[in-house]
């Protein structure tokens, strides 16, 4: 350790502020984009399944038109 | 010699192969920066300069060398989607914009917290830091470009243009510290050469960049996932894996 109590490692020589300023942003700049990767593929994949029930419902519809009109 | 590589063009083996190496790169990203961080926030020396607040150079430097990294690669990426038409190029490109755009946010704002008490101002025109804010607008240009056109082809094509053309920044970005004035100091590392900054800071420095670079490569990875997940919506494959997706969610539910 170059500290030798806690708050001279949160005072970093004075400098404390532009230090934790710098190491906060990162960390929150990374957290936005790591959570924002991970919804939106969950995105992705919801909004395909989102799609297919359309379609099969579409598919359907047809299908029960089709019978009613030879019936 | 290069045939290994051919099934990878396929985008079910490049999906399944990317979802393989996260949980890897996921360790080693968390392992090294976890070591990187504590080891130059706590241990690493005080320089006899600027005391404490060179700290942030170990973030701030593997930043701004990997918003140059990302941009070449997304450089390279389109290149390839424009002159072969391979639609995963032009995925990857998609998938790189957003972390290199982060990166290069970082690499300014963390510039702007340090030369606020090395140069007294947080914020001046000259070329290092001009050009490093001309790469942030280019990306924001790219990512526009790519959610401009519904047609996704048509969408990589005009950002590939855009981030061909910003390629010309990238050297004045690097060589400004040699070719202009500027307060901003030269580069610490260099690759040839002997390193002119001490071993004790260049072991956490190592590891932060290295770090960074894992980290980078898992947020592509998902986000390479996604977009080949929505851009090949009507394969039988993608359909099936949502439907296996979503039943696996259903049951975690439960």
């Amino acid at each position: 350790m170059k500290f030798d109590t806690f708050s001279a490692f949160i005072n970093m020589g004075g400098y404390g502020f532009y230090v934790w300023l710098s190491y906060g942003i990162t960390a929150i700049l990374l957290l936005i984009l790591i959570l924002s990767s991970i919804k939106g593929h969950r995105q992705v994949i919801k909004n395909i399944a989102h799609r297919k029930q359309r379609e099969d419902k579409l598919r359907q519809v047809r299908k029960q038109q089709l019978k009613q009109r030879n019936s | 010699m290069w045939k290994w590589l051919h099934p990878y063009a396929n985008p079910e083996v490049s999906y399944h192969f990317a979802g393989k190496i996260l949980p890897w790169l996921s360790a080693l990203a968390a392992l090294l920066l976890s070591i990187g961080i504590i080891w130059a926030l706590a241990f690493a020396p005080a320089d006899y300069q600027q005391g404490d607040s060179f700290r942030i150079f170990y973030i701030h430097v593997p930043a701004a060398s990997l918003s140059m990294g990302i941009y070449l690669g997304m450089a390279i990426a389109a290149f390839i989607s424009l002159v072969w038409q391979f639609k995963l190029a032009d995925a990857s490109a998609t998938a790189m914009a957003p972390v290199g755009a982060t990166f290069t946010a970082i690499a300014l704002i963390t510039g702007a917290a340090w030369g606020k008490p090395m140069w007294g101002t947080w914020w001046i025109w000259d070329a290092r830091l001009t050009s490093e804010l001309i790469l942030l607008f280019l990306y924001l240009g790219v990512i526009a470009l790519q959610n401009a056109f519904e047609d996704k082809n048509l969408a990589g094509k005009a950002a590939g243009i855009l981030t061909l053309v910003g390629v010309i920044n990238l050297p004045i970005i690097k060589y400004s510290v040699e070719w202009w004035n500027t307060l901003h100091q030269g580069s610490t590392i260099s690759k040839l050469g002997k390193p002119s900054m001490s071993v004790e800071m260049l072991w956490p420095f190592l590891f932060c960049f290295l770090g960074f670079i894992f980290l980078v490569s898992v947020i592509i990875c998902i986000r390479f996932r996604s977009e080949i997940l929505a851009r090949n919506s009507l394969r039988p494959w993608v359909r099936t894996l949502v439907l296996q997706c979503l039943t696996q969610e259903k049951t975690n539910e439960v």
